[in-house]
């Protein structure tokens, strides 16, 4: 039977994270993400798992990325200073293809900013935070409910694309208490990363399977001898200066996400069909703006609305879809204008965009959006 | 010449290797690798990490389950291996700036924390990959790039700052006693807890050049006749001290094990179910 709980978008996050059989988490305390160390710390030993406060953020993630390797699923949980701080060995787990799911609870910065409350100003460092060519894959939950079924979501991309998912919370719903419906184990997808079939002494461990471009993973203490680094490297996982193995292995990190991009974008649409309008607004932003919407529409204004739930890779395609027959699209956000360049770029003149930023540390009210509305129109 | 057991840790296809003729690094790789034969470990239940420098690029050449991390890290990345799987047998390659610059947090956490991993520590006080800047060890007065006049900072005794900072097992040796160096890091892989082996060696290529030894046999012979064994240097005075390298075993205690305190915390809990 399904369970009925009244927690916390943080506690969620944990507890979804070991529904999708998490069983590693290194972290360090910060507020506003803090409760999910704590709930590690308390669940993990329970079932098994190791749960380790360590010396910084760096070294959090750095642990993190050791366990994966020991064939553990491991998460770490942030907020943007030390979002900042993970940037570096979050590109080592690009390079050497570490599944590792990283959380950040937005707060407002730069710097240590607003501890305790609510921004949407990591957005683009969620997709170019670490240095050198990647491809992000980033979750912004908007509900308590969302919380848990994109934690398992981020293992499950993390765990079959083998790279770092982010997490992309927000302190309004990491915060929010609401009623949440545990499903049943068993009765939602959990994937795993693939292992290698092949002997140990063939084992190539960066030979990609051509059906997907993804290279088998086998574990630290598998049987398997294989080396790991952040150079860039050939399929035996060697530092190379060939040219043509570099290429390879920096389209093949790219490729492998970008092929199955219709796999992984969720987003989510309300009354779009005959809209004039169409309001993009994600994570804690998309409930006062749907909202909004709904006020609108009780008014007669035809305005629709659209949530991207992964931010990276955005809907582009989706959202494209949709702007043809619109004169407007609004996207507001707690930050002085960041996916809205991802918008415009979508909506390439179709329609005119118009941006609605707030960076006072607080969340829009439904009034406010609503006001934007009636602007625009 | 290697023994054929020794050999067979080696990933002989990338050598040469990328270290200078006469470097110290390839005396304490062989002398870690006799160490693992010696103890009957296996290559797939091994794991070197690193982290970033001339002694990072060791574990490339070890046939083991081999980590080369980003600069200074490499320990935080072995506490995830260790802890996730405490069969393994870890050992993290380091060299001077990695371990006490950048990496300086992480060494004294592991220290602190007493995890059953072996930190072998290259000290040859100087960045020598980078062009031969000024470490935490270069020594007042010697010269880097970065210290074209002279060091005026005061160098870290490693060994003392792993004492202090809690390791089970603090030793020291130089690249002139590879065996001392084989029997120090044999001992703190058979440590339970965190075991520090600092060697020091050299490099003549960036820090001899500027500091009048710029032969490997000029730093061999400095080490010959500047090392004291631990138990003589604690007869002898400060000044007599001065500028010598003690070497020895500084810790050998028992204490609990970070990983064991753990799987205790798991067995109470029931979650080994």
């Amino acid at each position: 039977m399904p369970k009925v709980q009244f927690w916390q978008g943080n506690t969620a996050v944990a507890m979804g994270a070991l529904a999708a059989g998490c069983r590693f988490f290194g972290g360090y305390p910060i507020t506003p993400s803090s409760e999910i160390a704590e709930t590690m710390a308390l669940e993990l030993p329970k079932v098994g798992g190791r749960f380790i406060q360590m010396e910084d953020e760096i070294a959090s993630i750095a642990a993190v990325i050791g366990a994966s390797l020991a064939g553990y699923k491991a998460m770490t949980a942030t907020s943007g200073p030390g979002f900042s701080l993970k940037q570096e060995n979050l590109g080592l787990a690009y390079m050497a293809e570490v599944p590792i799911v990283v959380v950040n609870v937005m707060r407002g910065g730069p710097s240590t900013g607003l501890p305790t409350k609510v921004s949407q100003q990591d957005v683009m460092q969620a997709r170019w935070g670490t240095h050198g060519d990647h491809e992000a894959i980033t979750l912004a939950p908007a509900s308590v409910q969302e919380c848990y079924e994109l934690a398992i979501e981020a293992f499950n991309l993390a765990e079959r694309f083998r790279q770092p998912v982010i997490f992309l919370g927000d302190e309004v719903v990491g915060h929010m208490r609401e009623k949440i419906i545990v499903p049943d184990d068993g009765t939602f997808t959990v994937l795993n990363r693939k292992r290698p079939k092949t002997r140990p002494e063939e084992y190539v461990p960066y030979k990609p399977d051509p059906e997907d471009d993804i290279p088998p993973m086998a574990a630290f203490g598998d049987g398997y001898r294989w080396h790991v680094t952040g150079l860039t490297h050939d399929e035996w996982g060697f530092p190379t200066n060939d040219p043509e193995v570099i290429e390879r292995k920096i389209l093949r990190l790219v490729r492998k996400v970008r092929r199955f991009r219709d796999e992984i974008v969720r987003y989510e649409t309300y009354e779009v069909s005959d809209a004039d309008m169409i309001v993009v607004a994600y994570g804690s932003v998309s409930r006062t703006a749907l909202s909004a919407v709904r006020e609108a529409r009780s008014k007669g204004l035809k305005v629709g609305f659209f949530r991207p739930v992964t931010l990276w890779p955005f809907p582009d395609k989706e959202l494209q879809a949709l702007v043809n027959n619109v004169k407007a699209v609004l996207v507001p956000e707690l930050n002085c204008g960041q996916m809205v360049l991802e918008v415009e770029r979508v909506v390439s003149g179709r329609a005119k965009v118009f941006a609605k930023g707030l960076v006072n540390g607080e969340l829009f009210r439904p009034s406010e959006i609503f006001e934007f509305i009636k602007e625009v129109a | 010449m290697p023994s054929q057991e020794v050999l067979d840790w080696l990933r002989a296809r990338f050598f040469p290797h990328i270290w200078c003729p006469g470097c110290g690094h390839g005396i304490i790789m062989h002398a870690i690798l006799r160490a693992l034969v010696d103890l009957g470990k296996k290559k797939e239940e091994t794991v070197i990490a690193s982290g970033i420098g001339c002694s990072s690029r060791m574990p490339g050449y070890i046939d083991a389950c081999t980590l080369h991390t980003t600069h200074g890290r490499s320990l935080a990345f072995a506490t995830g291996v260790k802890l996730a799987n405490p069969k393994l047998t870890v050992i993290d390659v380091m060299g001077d700036g990695d371990c006490t610059a950048i990496g300086g947090n992480h060494f004294i956490h592991a220290c602190r924390r007493n995890i059953d991993i072996t930190a072998v520590v290259m000290n040859n006080n100087i960045y020598g990959m980078t062009g031969g800047q000024a470490s935490p060890t270069t020594p007042v007065g010697a010269y880097a790039t970065t210290a074209p006049y002279g060091v005026i900072d005061v160098p870290f005794d490693i060994c003392k700052l792993a004492a202090g900072a809690g390791a089970s097992y603090v030793a020291r040796a130089t690249v002139a006693h590879p065996l001392l160096i084989e029997k120090y890091v044999k001992t703190a892989i058979s440590k339970k807890g965190f075991a520090v082996v600092e060697v020091v060696t050299h490099c003549h290529t960036q820090f001899g050049r500027k500091n009048k030894r710029p032969r490997p046999i000029d730093n061999i012979n400095f080490f010959k006749e500047n090392s004291v064994m631990y138990n003589k240097a604690t007869t002898m005075s400060k000044e007599e001290l001065e500028g010598k390298i003690v070497i020895g075993e500084f810790v050998n205690a028992d204490l609990p094990e970070y990983v064991e305190q753990y799987m205790k915390l798991i067995e109470s809990l029931g979650g080994n179910r």
